[in-house]
């Protein structure tokens, strides 16, 4: 899309400012902040329920917050009325429109804005050519692929050149393949056009491939709004640490000798918690990646590093790496990840002690009303796909 | 699909056997008493079409019922429209209301609805009654035994089936494209008319359709309400079968009118498929 980088209109900014909204009693958003920065691609991360799609909502004027407000490049948008915030959108399932072709799926936007004629024509061209569906204007809806919908899906929400673009879990409905394939190609056209991109996902792998920074949201409140690497490596919380990657987490105070109380004898040793303060005498999650973990027989982990006892239950192949569960003593499953082509030493039923360099254990808080601060059961967390 | 399975033969056979029993009913109650019709609008070769046509109430008749139709047909769409997108797109509580106020007036006879019009329009009627006691007039208005008249009775008669096929169609829109509309650009009004309507157009084609084809044949009603004044096509049969009782020449005009009707539904197949016409649209159009 060459042609246009000179003349496209960049994405703006938008500041979101303490949005709340509530139905009945329950907040849905709350008070949830957000600085996006122009050009910037941010995705919203949640489970159902955590309010990530309401705050898209509001952001495209679907439906209006109680409280806050919402700045883009420093005019309040909240009074704006839907047709006229100047957004693109993506929907969930696309909702092309299946009595228009391509061509005039892709016009929608330009047709409502009052462009017709040749310059009409040349941005539907550009917009198709962007999303590599040159030749296919004058097809039926229905004749396209689950990729290619997507693809008029984006060329559609892109073609007003929107100051913002919207886009709820856009790649829900595509297999596997489609959805890696589809995710590079949306980063690639957003940060070629300068686009300022709001995405919504409960997909963290997608949050992690596409985005400039996650606004990871848990019922309703903000948990982290950080980049992909941070949100992976400090946590701010045992919520976030637990969200984002595949994780075993324990929580429980510390004990003077530097074991950590309630939860199987996890001996670890990290005196302070991931953003550097001290660990204190309060409740704390510690958390370790499967693929940081150990297994070894028992009693022969080095002194220095963090364990904790259990016995072999499962052992799963999952493509080039290899999980190995093993239960502690209270029946909690943990995870050691390891490369699947190094030979296998341990067998199921085997009673193994799981250690890890204490410098692996992220120590974090504990989020206000976690689970963590009523059971202080420590916790396996297993993404969606392994 | 394996017949060892699921016992498809079996099944198969069971229910042609049963579709036959059907076959046979729609033989004896509709084609032999047609063949009747048709043998007997033939009985004299084809002067019963020739005197048919060269009579100038029946043409009238057929003038008369031609409008009427279309005039039903407008109305129809004209209120069933907003009352079936009301239907389709409120809540649960209201929809059902909407739905059960329909199948009520739906589920009510013709002939009692017929009767009740004609106790609201009568020159004692309700509408009379209330306008001379507003003192808006002094002699009652001429309501009953007008085209008017058989028009709103009609109308009322036939809208359902007008409202139930654009519901149907209406149901099979998901709610999110107009949404979409708005999202890109469009306003309420715009994300309608260039989103929703046009994807309900077979709804409305079929429901109209349906209700026009009813209207041709309609009898009781436009006899109660309209009087003798305007006949349509039916008066006219029944007047020449029943008070002249020249039952050949009835019998001819009986046929044209099945002519009339079985062109109109050709066209329509031709144009809008014939699963449509049927009220059978069975393709999803927002997928």
């Amino acid at each position: 899309m060459s042609p246009t980088a000179t003349d496209r209109a960049p994405g703006a900014a938008l500041d979101v400012r303490s949005i709340t909204k509530r139905y009945g009693d329950t907040p849905a958003v709350d008070a949830v902040s957000l600085d996006i920065r122009a050009g910037e691609f941010v995705t919203l991360l949640g489970a159902s329920g955590s309010g990530k799609t309401t705050l898209l909502r509001i952001i495209a004027g679907f439906a209006d917050a109680d409280e806050g407000s919402l700045l883009v490049d420093g005019q309040e948008l909240r009074s704006v009325p839907v047709h006229r915030r100047d957004i693109g959108m993506v929907f969930q399932n696309y909702a092309l429109f299946p009595h228009l072709n391509v061509e005039q799926n892709v016009a929608y936007p330009l047709r409502m804005r009052g462009m017709r004629g040749p310059e009409r024509r040349r941005r539907v061209a550009e917009a198709l050519e962007a999303v590599h569906l040159p030749t296919f204007g004058r097809r039926r809806i229905t004749e396209l692929s689950g990729g290619q919908q997507q693809r008029v899906a984006l060329a559609r929400a892109i073609v007003s050149r929107p100051r913002l673009l919207l886009m709820d879990e856009p790649l829900g409905a595509l297999d596997r393949n489609l959805r890696d394939a589809l995710q590079l190609e949306i980063s690639r056209l957003s940060r070629e056009l300068g686009l300022t991109v709001v995405n919504v996902t409960h997909d963290q792998e997608e949050a992690l491939t596409m985005s400039d920074r996650i606004a990871l949201l848990d019922r309703g409140r903000l948990v982290q709004f950080a980049t992909p690497d941070d949100l992976y490596h400090r946590p701010v919380d045992d919520t976030a640490a637990a969200f984002v990657g595949e994780s075993n987490l324990f929580r429980g105070s510390v004990r003077d000798d530097g074991t950590l109380d309630g939860a199987d004898g996890v001996v670890f040793s990290p005196p302070s918690l991931v953003d550097g303060s001290a660990v204190g005498s309060g409740r704390v999650a510690v958390m370790v990646r499967p693929s940081l973990v150990r297994i070894t027989a028992v009693g022969s982990a080095p002194e220095a590093h963090s364990r904790v006892d259990g016995r072999v239950s499962g052992i799963v192949y999952a493509g080039d790496s290899r999980k190995i569960i093993v239960t502690t003593a209270s029946g909690t499953e943990l995870i050691a990840r390891e490369d699947a082509a190094r030979p296998l030493d341990v067998s199921v039923e085997q009673p193994v002690t799981l250690h890890w360099d204490a410098r692996s254990s992220i120590v974090t808080r504990l989020a206000a009303g976690s689970a963590g601060a009523t059971a202080p059961a420590p916790e396996t967390r297993r993404t969606a796909r392994a | 699909m394996g017949r060892v399975l699921t016992n498809q033969g079996g099944g198969r056979r069971w229910w042609i056997s049963v579709g036959l029993l059907g076959l046979l009913f729609v033989l004896l109650a509709l084609v032999v008493p047609l063949a009747v019709v048709v043998q007997r609008s033939l009985d004299a070769g084809f002067d019963n079409f020739a005197d048919a046509l060269a009579s100038a109430s029946f043409i009238r008749s057929l003038g008369n019922t031609a409008v009427l139709a279309v005039g039903v047909t407008l109305c129809s769409a004209v209120i069933g429209y907003p009352y079936a997108y009301a239907m389709a797109r409120s809540g649960r509580v209201v929809s059902r209301i909407l739905l059960t106020a329909l199948m009520l007036s739906f589920w009510t006879s013709l002939l009692v609805r017929s009767y009740a019009w004609q106790v609201i329009l009568n020159d004692t009627g309700l509408v009379n009654e209330a306008l001379q006691f507003l003192g808006v007039i002094d002699e009652p208005l001429q309501l009953i035994r007008t085209p008017a008249a058989t028009l709103i009775g009609m109308t009322h008669i036939l809208v359902p089936f007008t409202i139930l096929a654009i519901f149907a169609q209406l149901r099979g829109i998901s709610p999110d494209l107009a949404i979409a509309a708005r999202g890109l650009g469009a306003t309420r009004t715009r994300a309608f008319w260039s989103v929703t309507f046009p994807l309900s157009l077979p709804g409305l084609a079929a429901g109209s359709l349906l209700v026009f084809v009813l209207t041709l044949g309609y009898y009781v009603t436009p006899q109660l309400l309209g009087g003798a004044g305007n006949p349509v096509i039916g008066q006219s049969i029944v007047e020449q079968t029943n008070a002249l009782l020249n039952t050949g020449v009835g019998s001819a005009m009986a046929v044209i009118l099945l002519l009339i009707v079985v062109v109109i539904l050709g066209v329509a197949a031709r144009f809008l498929g014939l699963g449509r016409v049927l009220g059978l649209a069975t393709e999803r159009s927002d997928r």
